[in-house]
């Protein structure tokens, strides 16, 4: 996929503190961000029962896998590719972890197990979509089907349940005890995305990241090594992928090959409602995690107030549909009413 | 594609703002009427819920037609919920709803026997009754099944109807709904033993999965069809599987030649019997599943039976006008033999 550039392109600085701090105030995130401060409020006013804790608790076991996995997507997609094998791992993840329990390994070592797993899949698609040099679309769509193929027929039909208890209680434990909100599971990725946060904003890998979305031939001359880059954020990908899947095992207490089927499109959907552009070059993490926040709780929150499901899946798909072609527009028009403000002022 | 500019910024606020009032909307058209209707004038509350393995399926449609029909009957307040795809995580999120909405009991078909225990363990413990039907859950984590029939006389019943049409004789597969689905795995069990034991020489050469799914079991009886072309007979114990395959078949050169037969509603079947391409399939009635089985909610919401066996509660309402059912040993509660439909009979039905 080429852009095109209205500017020359050359790598981002860090800009000047009077934009940053306009940045922050208007940016997309900021606007993903008012977007989840105003449904979370117009859901507590007008729906019943959704300002208990619960519904926070709830909420963030629901997305929690989504969570994890849209951090290192949001990485890939910036570098302009993407992984739709994600969901087809998270199957993977909980059969390996399910068929090691079934043969009497205990189940932190099948959990290790599964993580390698995530490593070797994610690798795969990194060797083949940097060092084989195919589009990523194709490969992780075929990876998609490898590894669900594998995952439904290692297990094939049956399900592995009976996972020890102090599992399930330990991923659906609360914080800070009975009734409150927030899963203790949280830290995980409070930790994990802390880490992206300052790779992707405050490092040079993040920088290069952008730059190679931006434009891969400009990153390549100013030395970047693109394709070890995005090698590494698939291995990521594969592996937090993983993780997901021994969360999935454990909170449901079922190890299965249909696991979280259909998950990659949430997850890129999410990334996109974000602020992610899908060309690459643009996006942050605080959007990308706002992003996942709104739309589960615009999901919850119509659960909640009896509304069907059909009707929840076209909201869902009206907030991704505007929320990529909103900003589109606006920057159309504000580009037409510039050229003509130019255009006046030359005549 | 687009750059920001920065005018486009405080633009995107703006629509931030709009999508908020649009959902303040919809929630508020929502919710109203909702919390409302319930109670029927003091004593006990029945609000009841139905849980279906995904919506749009007609047989659950028809089911819980039939369920709010009872539910309202009895002066209860009655809602559907359930997800758009028969996935357990989907019914995990509503069963959470519906214990945060603590209503009195859940009506739920199962797309998976564990996954379901957490969540509907949370439910009992906020006190709402767990009733299954039609796929159940371990037995552990609900408080009564009403099954339909038992494993054993659906599948026998099944085997019967596709030895009949085949003379005893040739190969035959099964075309099945999703490949954890907890009846349809334990039907397939019993048939696989009832065939062995019964008629030797037919030969069951596979068993797909269309996932309840029109379009995909469309696709799996062609591919059955092209892999076992001395196929004589399908079996499929499901009503969209049998649709879908009907449907392939009548317009094949195999209609008439392979024998179809299964689980199947009257409505969907109904052409199929009439241009010869299927000649007898079976079924209960699913509108006296959800009658039953909101009548079991209601008696557990009453305190009349707790799910321990011989415990016995009336039911109004049944086309078999049976008004009353014993619980049996593991809290099941059964509604009886499956009825089979042909062309002799087919039009004295509209489910």
């Amino acid at each position: 996929m080429t852009r095109t550039l209205e500017k020359t392109t050359s790598l981002p600085t860090a800009p000047p503190t009077a934009a940053r701090l306009r940045t922050l105030l208007f940016g997309r995130s900021a606007a993903i961000i008012a977007l989840l401060v105003i449904v979370w409020i117009v859901a507590s006013v007008s729906v019943d029962n959704f300002t208990t804790p619960n519904t926070l608790y709830f909420l963030i076991l629901d997305v929690f896998p989504v969570l994890l996995i849209a951090l290192p997507m949001t990485f890939v997609i910036i570098t302009g590719e993407i992984d739709l094998s994600v969901a087809s791992m998270v199957g993977l993840s909980s059969v390996t972890i399910g068929a090691l329990f079934q043969a009497g390994v205990p189940v932190p070592a099948a959990i290790v197990v599964a993580l390698i797993v995530g490593v070797i899949g994610g690798a795969l698609n990194g060797f083949l979509v940097t060092t084989v040099g195919l589009p990523s679309l194709a490969v992780t769509i075929g990876s998609l089907a490898l590894y669900r193929g594998i995952a439904v027929g290692i297990l094939g039909t049956t399900a592995v349940t009976g996972f020890p208890d102090v599992f399930g209680d330990l991923v659906k434990e609360r914080l800070f005890g009975q009734g409150t909100a927030i899963p203790g599971i949280l830290i995980i990725f409070i930790v994990l995305a802390i880490i992206a946060v300052v790779i992707l904003h405050a490092t040079g890998i993040g920088r290069s990241t952008y730059a190679i979305g931006l434009n891969k031939e400009a990153s390549a001359f100013s030395g970047i090594d693109a394709g070890r880059l995005k090698f590494w954020f698939f291995v990521a990908s594969g592996t937090v992928s993983a993780l997901a899947g021994a969360f999935w095992t454990l909170r449901y207490d079922s190890a299965r090959g249909d696991n979280a089927m259909g998950l990659e499109l949430v997850v890129v959907a999410a990334v996109l409602v974000g602020g992610v552009s899908i060309f690459g070059g643009r996006g942050s993490l605080i959007g990308v995690i706002a992003g996942v926040l709104v739309i589960g709780a615009l999901r919850s929150a119509l659960r909640l107030a009896d509304v069907s499901s059909d009707v929840i899946n076209v909201a869902t798909g009206l907030l991704l549909v505007v929320s990529v072609i909103v900003p589109s527009i606006i920057s159309a028009v504000s580009r037409f009413a510039e050229r003509r403000r130019v255009a006046a002022a030359a005549s | 594609m687009t750059l920001f500019s920065k005018r486009s910024r405080s633009g995107m606020a703006l629509i931030a703002l709009a999508l908020g009032v649009t959902l303040t909307a919809t929630a508020c058209s929502a919710s109203d009427g909702g919390s409302e209707g319930g109670g029927d004038g003091g004593g006990d509350s029945y609000d009841i819920a139905f849980l279906p393995k995904s919506l749009g399926n007609p047989y659950f449609e028809a089911s819980d037609a039939a369920g709010q029909s009872a539910v309202e009957g009895f002066g209860g307040t009655y809602k559907e919920v359930g997800p758009t795809e028969a996935t357990a995580d989907g019914q995990v999120t509503y069963i959470n709803t519906l214990t945060q909405q603590s209503v009195d009991a859940i009506v739920l078909s199962a797309n998976d026997p564990n996954a379901l225990c957490d969540a509907l363990g949370e439910a009992r413990d906020a006190g709402v009754a767990v009733v299954t039907f039609d796929s159940d859950v371990d037995p552990e984590c609900r408080d009564l099944y009403v099954s339909a029939s038992n494993a054993e006389l659906i599948a026998k019943k099944q085997v019967d109807l596709i030895a009949e049409q085949i003379d005893g004789e040739g190969q035959i597969a099964i075309l099945s709904a999703a490949a954890n689905a907890t009846n349809q795995n334990a039907w397939i069990e019993e048939m696989k033993t009832y065939l062995d034991s019964e008629y030797p020489d037919i030969e069951l050469v596979d068993t797909v999965y269309g996932n309840d799914d029109d379009q995909t079991s469309f696709d799996k009886t062609e591919a059955l069809l092209s892999t076992y072309p001395d196929l004589k007979g399908i079996i499929s114990p499901t009503t969209v599987g049998i649709a879908a395959a009907a449907r392939y078949l009548s317009t094949s050169d195999f209609k008439g030649e392979v024998a179809l037969t299964g689980l199947g509603t009257p409505n969907d079947m109904r052409e199929y019997v009439e241009n010869g391409t299927v000649t007898s399939f079976a079924l209960w009635n699913p509108e006296d599943l959800g009658i039953l089985a909101a009548f079991a909610a209601k008696a557990m919401i009453d305190g009349d039976i707790t799910g321990e066996e011989g415990d016995t509660f009336e039911v109004e309402g049944l086309s078999t006008d049976q008004t009353s059912y014993e619980v049996g040993a593991d809290g099941i509660v059964t509604l009886g033999d499956p009825f089979v439909f042909t062309a002799d009979n087919i039009d004295d039905f509209d489910f």
